[in-house]
């Protein structure tokens, strides 16, 4: 296969992710917005393909734009709010916050041009099977592993006690009413 | 050979600036937690494209990493807007229970109390 052709996917794929993130951080329909991330999470799994991860790809897909953004869909349509229920920023805070993205474009911009020369060069393709990637995971990062699955644990209590507690207190406010 | 390393570290970058706007500018805490995922996600990518330009393996480990502690983050984030707004009937970050809402957004009625 001809080595351009990727990098002409690569190039599609970086637009579409770029576009489909503009979009939906501008939505003010929240719905929207929660589809169009979706679709910039399916094309950042094409792109993790694209970069030799396959196995990283499908848990984007499976986690990301699977499991993540159907909660984000849930939770919108259960509480459904005001579309246009959102205050503008004075212009002190909206410059201020353009403030600290303009530092970060000038620290980013210094490191690009202190970048080594040789890293203009493209990268060869290479691609980690599924195999070799739960291997090392598991032999080298166990014990990430694990401290992972107890910072699940850890979020599935914190979001239980949070859901009783919402409860709770709106049950208290209505008492003495 | 698929396109230099530094054009995967300058998507990175342009779509971490995007989230990076969304936190910082949008005053709706569910599109606070939408701009968290779009900076994750940049991370994801440049860990990934920095594990291939290396050789490593250790990119797309931290990537998959990086996934679960959204998927943490996500959960409890989420679960915490849900107990806002149950409190508030808003989702404006500053509307809590101890100031009120600056004048301009739309707050629902307080519920009326039932029979």
């Amino acid at each position: 296969m001809d080595m351009t052709v990727y990098a002409v996917f690569f190039y599609i794929i970086a637009a579409l992710i770029i576009v489909s993130a503009g979009m939906a951080i501008t939505r003010k329909h929240m719905v929207h917005a929660v589809l169009y991330l979706v679709v910039s999470f399916l094309a950042t799994a094409l792109l993790f393909y694209l970069l030799g991860a396959p196995l990283l790809a499908v848990f984007q897909v499976i986690i990301y734009a699977g499991a993540i953004m159907v909660l984000f869909l849930f939770i919108v349509m259960m509480i459904r709010p005001a579309p246009a229920g959102e205050r503008s920023l004075t212009a002190g805070r909206l410059a201020a916050a353009f403030g600290v993205c303009g530092i970060y474009v000038a620290a980013a911009l210094v490191l690009a041009f202190m970048a080594a020369p040789e890293a203009g060069r493209p990268m060869a393709a290479a691609a980690a099977s599924p195999f070799a990637f739960g291997f090392y995971l598991f032999d080298r990062h166990w014990l990430a592993v694990e401290m992972v699955s107890l910072l699940l644990l850890v979020a599935l209590i914190g979001a239980l006690h949070l859901g009783r507690a919402g409860r709770r207190n709106q049950s208290e406010r209505k008492e003495p009413l | 050979m698929i396109v230099p390393y530094t054009h995967v570290m300058l998507l990175g970058a342009i779509v971490f600036l995007m989230g990076m706007i969304c936190t910082l500018t949008r005053r709706n805490l569910m599109m606070i937690i939408v701009g968290l995922e779009i900076m994750l996600n940049a991370a994801a990518i440049v860990f990934v494209g920095a594990g291939l330009e290396f050789g490593q393996i250790e990119g797309q480990v931290m990537a998959l990493f990086i996934v679960a502690v959204a998927a943490a983050e996500v959960s409890v984030g989420l679960a915490m807007v849900v107990c806002i707004y149950r409190q508030t009937q808003s989702l404006d970050p500053q509307c809590t229970e101890d100031s009120r809402c600056p004048a301009g957004t739309e707050k629902a009625s307080e519920p009326a109390s039932g029979p």
